[in-house]
């Protein structure tokens, strides 16, 4: 028996990252725009996302969303109420979502019925940052009964999110929520990220988010169209 | 505890080209760790250990070499260290900067293996 040294060079999550990239030229060629919810448990995903396809519906946008859960499918229940197509992910204890189950889980849907696909990613900010779905937009949630520094706890998942979305604003005062602290740190921890501010249950900053995801599906299909 | 299916992961790696290359066992797996990749190293060798058990790299040793996190100043215009994770701002000049260069990594850059002589090329 003798010793001797391999070189292997190889990113640990390289499968994922290329399952991912397959997932993000699908989506580009059947021109739907694909987002990524993540957020600590209970930040208010679900209701966000819920008004969400709500909205996109009344402007005439086809919609579907995917939901990641550790046991139950209480949260796509909740979601379909608002007619979109919606699929439960369990992931029986795994702790986030892999691009492997997103492509099990959109096998049987055409895609191009779809301007927007929105996942609901397994509440928790830490894994979620390591593994790309393929998304075009990661979003983060941030509520504000959850502590303004929370960014500082996990700068990974606020570093790779396009966007942060303060949630419950509706309640701000009454948990005392330090608004200028939160936004303080988000900037520390991603110089420049876009913030929107809203209540999913009071229809707080609702309509600027439709705006924004409108604007969104806009441009990438403008850069799509010019790359084909 | 994404540090399980971390583990897992690398494992598959690490075994495959153990296998190919004829290993009879792994010796050591030496891995690249950014201090931004958002895994935590204790969790890691720990799943490691447990996760190795009855592979080829089953009594292993996972040796960590943690990457510092760096980004380019487009002040300064040259790499810098960031001294905090939780804080994407230039150290000299205090401008922001969020290009990473370094600090993500999480890979597996080569393995120590044992294999009988008559196999090896
Ligand atoms: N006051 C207030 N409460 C909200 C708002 N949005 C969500 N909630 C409440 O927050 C709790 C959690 O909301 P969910 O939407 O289930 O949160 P989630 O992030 O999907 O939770 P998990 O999927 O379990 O991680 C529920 O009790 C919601 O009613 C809001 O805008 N204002
Ligand atoms: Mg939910
Ligand atoms: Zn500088």
């Amino acid at each position: 028996m003798k010793p001797r040294l391999l070189e292997i060079k190889q990113g640990v999550l390289s499968k994922n990252d290329e399952l991912a990239a397959g997932l993000r030229q699908r989506f580009a060629e059947a021109q739907v725009f694909v987002l990524n919810l993540v957020s600590s448990p209970g930040a208010g995903k679900t209701t966000f996302l819920q008004q969400t396809l709500v909205g996109l519906r009344q402007r005439g946008y086809s919609v579907a969303a995917l939901v990641g859960d550790l046991e139950t499918d209480n949260d796509a229940q909740r979601l379909a109420q608002s007619g979109a197509p919606v699929k439960q992910i369990v992931t029986a204890g795994n702790c986030h979502l892999e691009a492997q189950m997103i492509e099990t889980f959109i096998e049987d849907w055409d895609l191009t019925r779809f301007d927007f696909l929105f996942i609901e990613n397994v509440g928790n900010l830490v894994c979620p940052s390591s593994y790309d779905l393929g998304e075009a937009m990661r979003v983060v949630l941030l509520s504000t009964t959850e502590g303004e520094d929370k960014p500082l706890k996990y700068p990974p998942m606020f570093f790779s999110s396009d966007l942060a979305v303060i949630t419950k604003i509706d309640i701000a005062d009454a948990v005392e929520f330090d608004r200028q602290a939160a936004l303080t740190n988000l900037e520390r921890v991603h110089p420049g990220i876009p913030v929107l501010e809203v209540s999913a249950k009071k229809d707080i900053g609702m309509e600027a988010w439709l705006d924004l995801l409108a604007q969104r599906l806009e441009a990438f299909r403008a850069v799509e169209t010019v790359t084909d | 505890m994404h540090e399980l299916s971390i583990a897992l992961n690398l494992i598959e790696i690490a075994e495959t080209a153990a296998h190919n290359a004829g290993a009879a066992r792994v010796e050591t797996v030496y891995l690249k760790l950014g201090v931004f990749s958002g895994v935590v190293k204790e969790a890691l060798f720990f799943a490691y250990d447990t996760a190795t058990k009855g592979t080829l790299l089953e009594g292993s040793r996972l040796e960590i070499e943690d990457v510092p996190l760096v980004v380019y100043c487009p002040t300064c215009q040259q790499e810098v260290e960031l001294p905090s994770i939780q804080q994407f701002q230039c150290p000299v000049c205090g401008t922001p900067a969020a290009e990473i260069r370094r600090g993500t990594e999480l890979e597996l850059t080569t393995m120590e293996i044992m294999s009988d002589e008559t196999e090896t090329a």
